[in-house]
């Protein structure tokens, strides 16, 4: 009997509305506590990006005469444009494991905070996609930061142009959506005292072979790697924002592009989804 | 009935099977304060749990509301508010901040999350504090602020789990006194407690939780009287040899309920009768009295009576 009567009621009490304000109210607060601590934030964001700059498209070419260290010199293109994309790819996916894997292991080892937010009147995969999405919009700021910085450091003029707006934004959006699915990945499945291996285990190596430092064709001659480094989302981050800001740079096919970055965001939002129900409900 | 539990139960499968809650069917009235009494590990936390959707029973149903939580968990939330048994204040938001978002979670407008977090501050007497951050409260004020949070949006039903763990007891009464105040607004209270004073003092009904298992359930009044006894005596003895033998002597004394037989000795439940204590201690030298422990009935004794243990064994 008793269930029949929570049926009539929840027929008359649901409707997605509810959901949307607490998915609100949820990123609210989120939004609220970054603009408090919007400085640590910027400072994050442009640390990297700044020195790997300054280092290598400054201070190296002015040692070495700049031919040295160009791995696309084949090309005719400089390292800053190379860099351009990639640092911007690396922002993003860094954005995600700061904005969503390490609050959680916090969250799920230390302070149990996160209960809090799992009794908002939403359904606990709502939790975790409000999570994805802020810090997706983190994301997109970072990037945003970093392309000014890519474009004005390198001592040689960076050659980019925008090659068509709604694919940039997309592939902007889908690569900042994936890197906080890829957080939400690692923050759950990693215990929260291992977390400080992430960087390590996780966070160098899908940078370095994710076509950051180099476009994916120049991989050419190394064939299993080449192929290897497939598996690696960020490879479709650096070379959707390649095909996109210096389309003159050989990149991969967009459509290939957009495809493999929606086939990860499905793939970690799902396992991230999963991991994060695991973690809070028992 | 504002909380129907019917049939719960809950194995955890991590290192070995191990039966947190062992069928339980439990109601509860609206507008009542009930508590759940057991020692550690009997499964009050796991009970809750369910209760609030944060576990899934293995079988039961549990509907609060008139809503299946595990069915309808966001839905069920609204009608809801949980104290759990760790602190759970959001630390990187402040005082006001924690109640005012929880408001905004639960779909008020910003002018009224506002002004129901003005006056939830003022009813907890934390207006003062409403610019502090968590860390920097004492156990007592975080323990009201996570009231005052869980009561925010309204719900039928409060859920706190050991509300009074850890708190000294200034702060304990002062929690008592926000906990009765709560039933004057109507909010139905549900509290697990390990101390027996706390159910006895604050609880209308309470029920006696021990192994996942509900014993007894009753007001502390009748549970109390159901013991049939007003003292609890322990005998301590160096002599153990002949205990049957001091069993059914000191059974057999006018005033005595019931003597039973312990690994330590005797215990007797006996009515407050005069001079009956003087008799029993005669008895008992006989075999060494090392030490004697006198109790008043309490939810405690009821414990004893029904699962041969102390409380807090
Ligand atoms: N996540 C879990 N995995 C495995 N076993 C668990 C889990 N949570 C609780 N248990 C076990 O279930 C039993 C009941 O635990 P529960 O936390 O419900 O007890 P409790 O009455 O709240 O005790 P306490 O007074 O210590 O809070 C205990 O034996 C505990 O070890
Ligand atoms: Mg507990």
């Amino acid at each position: 009997m008793a269930t029949s009567v929570a049926h009539v009621q929840s027929a008359s009490r649901t409707g997605s509305l509810p959901y949307a304000r607490a998915f609100a109210g949820l990123l609210l607060r989120d939004l609220f506590v970054l603009r408090r601590e919007l400085f640590p934030f910027v400072i994050r964001v442009c640390m990297n990006p700044l020195l790997f700059l300054f280092v290598f498209t400054f201070v190296m070419p002015h040692m070495s005469g700049g031919a040295a260290l160009n791995p696309t010199a084949a090309t005719g293109m400089n390292f800053g444009t190379v860099l351009l994309p990639g640092l911007m790819a690396v922002a993003i996916m860094f954005s995600g494991i700061a904005a969503v894997a390490l609050p959680l292991a916090q969250e799920f080892g230390v302070t149990r905070e996160i209960d809090d937010r799992v009794m908002c009147p939403l359904p606990v995969a709502g939790v975790a996609i409000e999570k994805i999405c802020f810090s997706a919009l983190q994301s997109m700021v970072a990037a945003a930061i970093v392309f000014p910085l890519a474009y004005y450091i390198p001592a040689t003029p960076v050659v980019a142009h925008v090659s068509s707006w709604p694919v940039l934004f997309l592939v902007l959006v889908l690569a900042s959506l994936t890197s906080g699915a890829l957080g939400l990945t690692i923050g759950t499945s990693v215990k929260p005292q291992q977390i400080g291996l992430i960087f390590g285990v996780v966070v160098v190596p899908i940078t370095f072979l994710g076509c950051v430092y180099y476009p994916w064709a120049a991989l050419v001659h190394i064939r299993w790697l080449q192929i290897g480094v497939l598996i690696n989302p960020i490879v479709y981050m650096s070379e959707g924002l390649r095909a996109t800001l210096t389309p003159n740079l050989p990149h991969m096919p967009e459509w290939l592009i957009l495809g493999m970055l929606l086939v990860f965001l499905v793939l970690l939002t799902t396992i991230g989804i999963r991991g994060f129900r695991r973690r809070v409900i028992s | 009935m504002i909380v129907a539990l019917k049939g719960l139960r809950k194995v955890f499968q991590s290192r070995g099977e191990v039966i947190a809650v062992d069928g339980i069917d439990l109601s509860v009235r609206e507008g009542e304060l009930f508590g759940l009494l057991g020692p550690n590990g009997a499964g009050k936390t796991t009970t809750i749990s369910i209760c609030t959707t944060r576990a899934l029973p293995t079988a039961g149903v549990a509907v609060i509301d008139g809503i299946d939580v595990v069915r309808s968990p966001a839905l069920a939330r609204r009608s809801i508010g949980v104290v759990p048994q760790y602190n759970t204040l959001d630390r990187a938001c402040t005082i006001f901040e924690n109640i005012y978002f929880h408001c905004l979670y639960f779909g008020m407008s910003r002018p009224a999350a506002r002004s129901r977090t003005d006056q939830l501050l003022g009813q907890f007497h934390l207006a003062e504090r409403s610019s502090s951050y968590p860390s920097q409260l004492s156990g007592g004020l975080a323990q009201r602020v996570q009231i005052a949070r869980a009561i925010a949006h309204r719900p039928k039903v409060l859920f706190l789990d050991e509300p009074s763990a850890g708190l000294d007891p200034q702060s304990r009464l002062a929690m008592w006194e926000a906990v009765r105040g709560l039933r004057q607004e109507g909010i139905t209270v549900v509290l697990t407690t390990h101390y027996m004073e706390e159910a006895d003092e604050l609880c209308d009904r309470v029920a006696i939780i021990d192994h996942g298992r509900i014993l007894v359930e009753d007001t502390p009044a009748a549970l109390k009287s159901s013991v049939g006894a007003q003292r609890v005596y322990a005998l301590e003895l160096i002599e153990r040899s002949g205990l049957a033998d001091l069993t059914t002597q000191i059974q057999a004394l006018s005033g005595v309920v019931r003597a039973e037989a312990m690994p330590a000795g005797v215990r007797v439940f006996a009515h407050a009768a005069d001079g009956l204590l003087p008799e029993i201690i005669e008895i008992a030298s006989a075999s060494g009295l090392r030490d004697l422990t006198i109790q008043e009935t309490s939810l405690e004794t009821v414990f004893i009576q029904l699962t041969g243990r102390d409380l807090r064994e």
